[in-house]
């Protein structure tokens, strides 16, 4: 019933893109985050969306799973458009109805924003469709280290994120059975009035709630069976490397953060 | 109450790169009362075939007949098919959930509509076909029983919706030896009342000794259809999907190898031990 939900968006490949270091991509996210809003001309946003698409490209993702990360924002990115258009004071007036004004100033405004979260959402798509969840968290926790010097818990913080991810699968497929099991007793799940409706939660949350107790104490075993005691001393079988692929892409987008400097 | 299954198909993720097809065109009859036993290798569609014919899922193309409906058409009678066809899933004792084992085995019969009163009846009933103490335990939680107790109050909830039809998706893995046979009686117990058995099982031995039918799965399609013994005779192929044979098959077979006289349909334990016996009475008149 639920098994058709795609997880995550990751897209598994082989591509350069794919092949970069993840503390790296991650680090270049933001930097085109700042890049997407630095930039002003349009010489520079067409910068930006070459930029963009030479990345998908070769990435090698169809463009339509790019495309794709755009869908749940579609209602956000038209609001903010519409929003702005018409409430930009001052500049040449184009037309005008009722209380309502559009001048030419605004319309490039707005366009130039909801370019922008355009921009935004595809730049944070290709991260995570060229990266697994995996590899993120792994990033992340390498990055955070620093932190470990003010007690921040980066290890254990990196661990409960993987530990979420991988069990996300796992609790979707029991809720899938605990379902069907329910359903082939005669439960009801979309039938009914609200209460209804929640009262018939009951026969899934319960089993799954106890199935996931169940889980976290025996993982928790068996991690410490495996002695399992934090992030001490614990090496990797995965290290991350930076090699000459991640500097040549640190150095575009450090080509494009200048020439956005330059007023462009 | 005849199942039909019709060229039947069902894809996982359709449109993705995750496409996966758990039942490709499946064409099979079952009729009242049978016991039929579905073998295959891990993921070879066997759960899927059983939840396409509960009508839980909705089959990519292909029909399912009950009774000569289609259930999958609009209109169908959902309710009464959840009082027809009951299904016991892989740990059933994973789906208990309420307070008492009382409500719980209850919460069948009470969801698809068996009048009030009769629903003491039901559940006193199938607690002891399952042979669990009703005054003892029906005030406990579910959650406080053993494993093996928690087992038979999920069984017992399936059977007290009385089905016609039941499904068990490999009901006896993980229960000790004695579970297993207590089980396996029950079942047949249940097929000798009439009701129809589709079970899904690893354990070739205990289809040998109930099953009156065996669909063989593999890689989605239905590979092999037929008399137990019919299937068990074709020992290679089997092994060649992954399959073992039943013991007594297999000493059967071992037997026949050295020019042995041992008829193709002995694979129950009885019929061995009969046969063996008449050969050691043989060798003692030569």
């Amino acid at each position: 019933m639920i098994k058709n939900i795609a997880l995550g968006q990751f897209f598994p490949g082989d591509s350069a893109v794919h092949r970069m270091d993840a503390r790296m991509k991650l680090i270049l996210t933001v930097a085109v985050i700042v890049l997407i809003f630095l930039v002003r001309t349009l010489v520079g946003n067409l910068a930006v969306l070459a930029f963009l698409i030479t990345v998908t490209l070769v990435s090698r993702v169809k463009a339509v799973y790019v495309i794709r990360g755009l869908k749940p924002l579609w209602f956000i990115i038209l609001l903010t458009f519409v929003l702005n258009t018409f409430f930009y004071s001052g500049g040449t007036t184009l037309f005008s109805w009722w209380i309502l004004r559009v001048s030419q100033e605004g319309l490039i405004n707005a366009l130039r924003l909801a370019v922008r979260l355009v921009f935004l959402i595809t730049a944070t798509t290709l991260l995570t469709l060229t990266t697994s969840p995996i590899a993120l968290t792994d990033a992340l926790e390498s990055l955070m280290k620093p932190l470990k010097a003010v007690r921040f818990p980066a290890h254990e913080l990196a661990m409960m994120m993987t530990i979420a991810l991988r069990f996300i699968p796992t609790l979707l497929e029991e809720t899938d059975r605990i379902m069907k099991a329910q359903t082939a007793r005669g439960a009801e799940f979309d039938s009914g009035s609200i209460m209804k409706k929640a009262a018939g939660m009951v026969p899934l949350l319960v089993p799954l709630f106890v199935g996931a107790f169940r889980r976290a104490d025996e993982l928790a075993f068996a991690m410490e069976s495996r002695c399992y005691h934090g992030g001490e001393g614990r090496t990797r079988m995965k290290i991350m490397r930076l090699s000459a692929r991640d500097f040549i892409a640190a150095l575009i987008v450090a080509a494009l953060m200048v020439f956005a400097a330059f007023g462009y | 109450m005849p199942i039909e299954l019709e060229n039947l198909k069902y894809t996982y993720m359709p449109g993705t790169q995750f496409e996966t097809t758990a039942v490709d065109g499946i064409t099979l009859k079952i009729e009242d009362g049978e016991f039929l036993g579905i073998i295959g290798e891990t993921g070879s569609g066997k759960t899927t075939l059983i939840e396409l014919m509960a009508g839980l899922i909705k089959p990519t193309s292909g029909t399912v007949r009950i009774n000569g409906q289609d259930i999958n058409k609009k209109g169908y009678d959902r309710k009464a098919l959840r009082r027809l066809v009951g299904v016991v899933f892989q740990y059933p004792e994973h789906q208990l959930f309420e307070e008492t084992v009382y409500k719980d085995i209850a919460f069948g019969p009470v969801k698809t509509g068996v009048p009030e009163e009769e629903i003491e009846k039901r559940v006193r009933r199938s607690m002891r076909l399952m042979e669990l103490d009703f005054d003892g335990l029906k005030d406990l939680s579910p959650f406080e029983l053993s494993g093996g107790q928690k087992r038979r109050v999920a069984i017992a909830g399936v059977l007290a919706t009385e089905p016609k039809i039941l499904i068990l998706d490999e009901p006896v893995a993980g229960l000790d030896p004695s579970g297993r046979s207590h089980l396996m009686n029950l079942i047949g117990r249940l097929n000798a009342e009439g009701v129809t058995i589709i079970m899904i099982t690893h354990s070739m031995d205990d289809l040998a000794e109930n099953a009156r039918r065996v669909a063989v799965l593999n890689g989605a399609k239905l590979i092999m259809d037929g008399e137990p013994y019919k299937v068990f005779l074709r020992g290679g192929e089997l092994k060649e999907t992954g399959l073992g044979l039943p013991v007594v098959a297999k000493m059967a077979s071992m037997l026949r190898e050295r020019g042995k006289n041992v008829p193709e349909d002995v694979i129950k334990m009885d019929d061995f031990e009969r046969c063996v016996e008449g050969m050691l009475k043989r060798r003692v008149n030569d």
